[in-house]
């Protein structure tokens, strides 16, 4: 969750991401005071697959657009404000910054009370097991703190490709996992995902800036 | 009552652009690549393949598809009035 909120904010702006990820805590504090222990029995699979989806769809656009935009301009001189998504408003709410934190944090968020509960019912120590999960969520949020400075250095078309990158690769992990698909590596599957669009998109952007370049040699 | 009626239209513009973006036919594979998945896991069918090659090949054909808007949006010499014209003539998306 932590990655998705890093991400989307460098790509488009902190304001709403964070906004976006604190109303996903507030909603996911309200879901664990209301139900409590009964969370066990929330159907996780029907909200991975939901989440998963609209994570992969909207995380195509950006594999794509990341590719188009590293074919077209390299790696260099790509920090500038021109590579930026024209769809960002200047003010208000970006809604699209705000349900992809909200839902990356309401779905992890709520995944990870799931383990909590479970363990902590099944080794009858609940209070303890809820205290260890209180602080890996303020030492991650910590380390991503730590990363937000050397993230926002990534040129802006490159980090659209591995945000792109990334949403697609979770998205398609939690969309198949809940539509009853077994991942052999668990979540370590994520990363053979990520490893696999990764090497796809190399190969489209030499492929792309191998067409730009015909394409300028037919102007010239 | 222009709110009222533009509430709901906001949302769904916001949920096209999320959802659909600029290029509809990608949306719409994916959509039935994940429904195919669906079905054949029910069936005990392995199907975890299919939602990440298909992803693949349609990033290809959606990059391949706005090639020619790429070369519409090119300045072009006005040497050959022929070129321009085909250049210009590249389908939207």
């Amino acid at each position: 969750m932590v990655i998705i909120v890093l991400g989307v904010g460098a790509t488009r702006g902190w304001r709403s991401p964070l906004i976006g990820a604190a109303a996903g805590f507030v909603v996911l504090a309200a879901v664990i005071a209301a139900l409590g222990v009964a969370l066990a029995g929330i159907p996780i699979g029907i909200l991975r697959a939901v989440v998963g989806s609209l994570l992969l769809l909207f995380g195509l656009q950006w594999y794509r657009k990341g590719i188009a935009r590293v074919a077209a301009r390299g790696l260099a001189g790509m920090a500038a404000q021109e590579a930026r998504d024209s769809d960002v408003p200047t003010s208000g709410i970006d809604w699209v910054g705000f349900f992809l934190s909200f839902k990356g944090v309401v779905l992890e968020g709520l995944e990870i009370t799931l383990i909590v509960v479970s363990f902590g019912l099944v080794a009858g120590q609940l209070g303890v097991s809820v205290i260890g999960a209180a602080a890996s969520v303020v030492l991650i949020g910590a380390i991503g703190f730590a990363l937000k400075t050397p993230v926002t250095r990534i040129p802006r078309s490159l980090l659209q490709l591995l945000v792109g990158s990334l949403l697609t690769s979770f998205g398609t992990f939690w969309a198949l996992e809940g539509l009853g698909v077994v991942w052999p590596q668990s979540d370590l599957d994520i990363l053979a995902l990520l490893v696999v669009y990764g090497l796809a998109a190399a190969v489209y952007i030499g492929l792309e800036r191998r067409s730009l370049h015909q394409v300028r040699m037919e102007v010239a | 009552m222009r709110s009222v009626v533009g509430f709901p239209v906001a949302v769904a513009q916001f949920l096209y652009r999320f959802i659909v973006g600029d290029d509809w036919v990608v949306a719409v594979v994916m959509i039935l690549a994940l429904a195919a998945t669906g079905v054949l896991q029910a069936q005990h069918f392995p199907a975890w393949w299919l939602v990440p090659v298909l992803a693949i090949v349609m990033t290809g054909i959606s990059l391949l598809r706005s090639m020619p808007q790429q070369r519409a949006t090119r300045p072009t010499p006005a040497r050959s009035p022929s070129t321009s014209a085909s250049a210009s003539a590249g389908p939207p998306r």
